[in-house]
């Protein structure tokens, strides 16, 4: 299979306006005839569906939640990138492409990233317009700060509930299109596989949550938005529902994934507290502008943080990165804190933590400012944790939050399969190998208010559709396949429940798969998972019926999904000889500790496909091209 | 269990380090059609740095290993923002504390020998669906008649082309941060949506965009709430009281006066 990301050719300021000159468009009155199924309503989902409603077409939107407005999307905090230059810092829509293209550490494609820094203003205008209250100044313009490293302040922020805000308007947009009859929601339904008809995606089956039953939809194009796959770790800062299923079941359909060891490993969640613990709460990271990480000098140190003294602290951050001090990247920032407690620096009981301390900024700049700035997450954390960090300094330990991988899409946001487009965090397409912070929602928004809708048309404009029905036997096969398959989850009835499954695996792939790898734990990690992934399907425990809301049964797919995708992300970074972004392999450093780039082997983007359960899966590469950002080591000294 | 398991990074909480039994009363009902039934449940080894829907899961592995069906509660980010989690919790929506959704509220609020009462969200217009799942979709139909601002997109100008007063705009946030979870009609003697509507209300009306719309999105939203079966306001204030988000009643006074003025008008 040959990979072409359709890239427009020309100058890179030129290739969207261009491309969009170029594709075909579907005669107004004709839309209402075209069918798009749209599955999740999360900030990519929900504002694609809106606008394509608004445009005139037939949408179907799916969701496993009873309401759009419950999407993960709901709990991003911190903001969303645009570079309007409100802060007259020297930003433009080239600084931002730049700073992405270096942050993702030169695996994303220039012309993607171009792309989104370019319509990102235009999110910003759109939301305003739909009534998003974001922070503004005493004079009642807009409010930008600067966020994660960034060196200009760029970001939009609606105080720490930035996500919330964004898809509650993009809820508004979605609820008037439903009004107006272009869209059709169908809550609480699991899309659990994609229907293809002479090598076209033309449905989907979804199972009916409260009564379990399969329910075949057709179209003439399909449009993924389901998010990320963070939970294949059990314990990340996604929210509990989130999962790679619908994503997964159309790979083993044909489209390829892209990148699946690309996760980002957020420095500042609050630690596991028990074994009962069931995800992980992020705090935003901009709590490192005023707090001081450290540690104790000694190992297994178990006084109280009050009782060590300052020559017995480590600053380790500020120690080895003078100039960014706590401020270097997120990445950089968890595996440190990861280093320190494996050599059994860490705080707490667990050992797992570190402190981050506010002692000083609260004596240099008053409580008040401190509770001003960073007032209800020090509430949040106290209320989980029962701790004041006023009193006493945060313990703080890396999470899993996001994954850069997903379905291989080209410029078009469309997949290997023709008609099926994958947009938000379920593709893999922008971030390359770390994601800047606030660039999901400006990526999300984009994929579905501005790329999607005029690309999609162009594919509709273009393909002739055979007239299909959901009794087709490619839907009935499917429903027959997907009905087997729960039938068996809960014909099992072993010993052990999917949750106690998914946190071995979640162990497994922190483990081996997580900040730091290595050859032989990528090893191990591919041999214990297939060893996890037999026993599940022998051992599990789902009580109850299909037939039923089921949760349990829910729950249970959603597992045996992460077992096949997990191997496919330990195989992934078992190929990658090179350390990039969010991908540290042990064996690829430099005598710093630092990220080791290999670009004359590794400047590619791996997209891997499926070819059955008994096969391995088969890697492709599409190679990356710079030629307007050049790759240079990044250094944070 | 070793008692260690349950501390691991909590050395400077030596107060919460008692473990709890607790005697649980849930709701038990099967689908839409049945009536429903309370069962009592012992539950032991329970953390005072538990969650509530974790001490929950405990209870639900403790089922599923007997071979019951676990009890079906909604929840997703467990961060108080998605407003999926509702519990009624002994006779208070979302539980003890105020200002927290029931994700928020961990064990730590209760006390060894406790009887926690566990109930769904009761409401007309919320039908239990299962167990502790109620079907809330009569919120979206409400949001449908006109809780928005009818901007296509692509039509927008500038960001900062409408200056926004801070202090209005920080109004117009606090009713935005509903997060549509339902405590407040579960909270009601009446099951009013008020409190609900308001926010939204009063969001729009508050800000320049929701402006040319806000008679019409008053009357419609209103003509809505009332069909789906939701009741009046006699000013009972348990709403605020019982909200996640401690939205403040004032709203309804707007919502009032809007709703009047496009009456009028
Ligand atoms: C705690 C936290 C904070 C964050 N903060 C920020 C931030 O400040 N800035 C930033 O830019 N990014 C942030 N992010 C990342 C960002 O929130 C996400 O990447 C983004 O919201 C994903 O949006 P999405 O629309 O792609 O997917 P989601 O919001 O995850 O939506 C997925 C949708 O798909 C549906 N779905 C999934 N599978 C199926 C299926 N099989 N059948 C039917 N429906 C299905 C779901 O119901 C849902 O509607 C944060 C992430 C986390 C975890
Ligand atoms: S007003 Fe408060 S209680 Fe009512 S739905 Fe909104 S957040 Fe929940
Ligand atoms: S689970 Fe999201 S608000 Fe409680």
């Amino acid at each position: 299979m040959k990979l072409d990301a359709k890239i427009p050719d020309g100058p890179i300021q030129q290739k969207w306006s261009n491309h969009r000159f170029h594709l075909k468009l579907v005669n107004p009155a004709n839309k209402r005839r075209y069918t798009i199924l749209v599955v999740g309503t999360g900030l990519a989902g929900a504002s694609a569906s809106a606008t394509l409603g608004e445009l005139g077409y037939n949408v179907l939107a799916f969701s496993y939640h009873e309401s759009p407005r419950r999407a993960h999307s709901i709990a991003a905090q911190g903001g969303i990138n645009a570079p309007k230059n409100y802060s007259n810092d020297g930003d433009s829509v080239w600084r931002l492409f730049h700073d992405t293209v270096k942050g993702g550490d030169y695996r994303a494609r220039e012309g993607n990233v171009y792309r989104l820094a370019e319509v990102s203003g235009s999110i910003i205008d759109q939301c305003v317009a739909q009534g998003v209250p974001f922070a503004r100044d005493y004079a009642g313009y807009l409010d930008n700060r600067s966020f994660g490293g960034a060196q200009v302040a760029r970001t939009f922020y609606a105080r720490g509930q930035t996500g919330q805000q964004l898809l509650l308007g993009a809820y508004s947009a979605l609820v008037r299109q439903m009004d107006a009859g272009t869209v059709k929601f169908f809550d609480r339904r699991e899309m659990l596989d994609l229907v293809i008809i002479d090598g076209q995606a033309r449905g989907i089956v979804a199972r009916n949550m409260i009564n379990g039953i399969m329910e075949s939809y057709v179209a003439d194009a399909v449009v993924l938005a389901t998010g990320g796959y963070s939970n294949a770790f059990f314990l990340s800062t996604n929210a509990k529902a989130s999962n790679a299923t619908a994503i997964w079941r159309a790979h083993k359909k044909g489209a390829l994934f892209g990148n699946p060891c690309f996760t980002q490993i957020h420095p500042t969640c609050i630690p596991e507290s028990g074994h009962y613990q069931s995800k992980l709460t992020l705090m935003s990271e901009s709590l490192r502008n005023d707090g001081r990480i450290w540690v104790s000098k000694k190992k297994g140190d178990k006084r109280p943080p009050g009782e060590i003294p300052e020559s017995d602290r480590d600053y380790y951050l500020e120690r080895l990165y003078p100039a960014f001090g706590n401020l270097v990247p997120r990445d950089v920032a968890s595996r440190r804190a990861k280093e320190m407690c494996d050599q059994g620096y860490g705080v707490g009981s667990t050992g797992q933590a570190v402190h981050l301390d506010f002692s000083d900024s609260i004596k240099r700049l008053g409580r008040s400012v401190i509770q001003e700035r960073y007032g209800n997450l020090f509430d949040m954390y106290k209320q989980i944790t029962a701790e004041d960090p006023y009193q006493t300094p945060m313990r703080i330990y890396p999470a899993v939050h996001y994954t850069m991988g997903g379905l291989w899409v080209d410029y078009d946001l469309m997949s290997t399969i023709p008609g099926l487009y994958v947009i938000g965090e379920a593709n893999f397409s922008d971030h390359g190998a770390n994601r800047l912070g606030a660039s999901a929602l400006m990526q999300g928004l984009a994929d579905g208010y501005f790329i999607l809708p005029y690309t999609i048309g162009d594919y509709l404009a273009s393909t002739k559709f055979r007239p299909v029905k959901n009794d087709h036997r490619e839907f009935k096969k499917a429903e027959t396949e997907t009905e087997r398959m729960v039938k068996k989850l809960v014909s099992i009835n072993g010993k052990k429940t999917v949750d106690e499954f998914h946190r071995e695996l979640g162990k497994i792939m922190w483990d081996h798969v997580g900040m730091a790898r290595s050859r032989a734990g990528l090893k191990k990690a591919l041999k214990l998972i297939p060893e996890l992934k037999s026993r599940f399907w022998k051992e599990v425990k789902v009580t109850g019926t299909d037939l039923d809301l089921n949760v349990e049964l829910e729950k249970a797919g959603r597992v045996a999904d992460y077992f096949e995708l997990g191997e496919l992300m330990a195989l992934d970074a078992l190929h990658r000889e090179e350390s990039c972004g969010g991908h540290f392999r042990e064996e690829h450093q430099t005598a710093e500790g630092e990220a080791k780039r290999n670009d004359a082997r590794f400047s590619y983007v791996a997209a891997w496909e499926y070819r059955g359960p008994k096969k391995s899966a088969v890697l492709r590469r599409e190679p990356l091209k710079f030629e307007y950002a050049k790759p240079s080591q990044r250094s944070y000294k | 269990m070793q008692k260690s398991d349950f501390y691991r990074g909590t050395i400077h909480s030596l107060a919460s380090s008692t473990i709890m039994n607790l005697t649980l009363k849930i709701w038990r009902q099967r689908n839409r059609d049945d009536a429903g039934k309370f069962a009592t449940y012992q539950i032991s080894n329970v953390s005072p740095d538990m969650s509530f829907l974790e001490m929950l899961d405990v209870l639900n592995v403790d089922l599923i290993k007997k071979g019951d069906e676990p009890v079906a509660f909604d929840h997703d980010c467990r961060e108080g923002i998605c407003g999926s989690c509702g519990l009624m919790v002994d006779g208070r929506a979302h539980g003890p504390g105020r200002g927290v959704a029931t994700c928020q509220v961990h064990m730590r609020s209760f006390r060894d020998g406790d009887v926690v009462v566990i109930e769904p969200w009761r409401a007309g217009p919320f039908p239990v669906i299962k167990d502790l799942i109620v079907d809330r979709t009569s919120f979206d139909r409400i949001m449908q008649a006109g809780g928005y601002v009818s901007v296509k997109t692509g039509g927008a100008p500038d960001g900062n082309a409408i200056p926004i007063s801070k202090h209005v705009s920080d109004e117009a946030f606090d009713a935005a941060a509903c997060i549509g979870c339902g405590a407040c009609v579960a909270a009601c003697p009446n099951s009013s949506a008020m409190l609900f509507v308001a926010a939204k209300i009063s969001h729009l009306a508050l800000l320049p965009q929701g402006g040319p719309e806000r008679k019409a999105r008053a009357l419609r939203m209103v003509e809505q709430m009332d069909k789906e079966g939701f009741g009046n306001c006699s000013n009972n204030y348990a709403c605020e009281a019982e909200c996640p988000k401690e939205i403040s009643v004032a709203h309804i006074a707007r919502l009032n006066r809007e709703f009047l003025k496009a009456k009028l008008t």
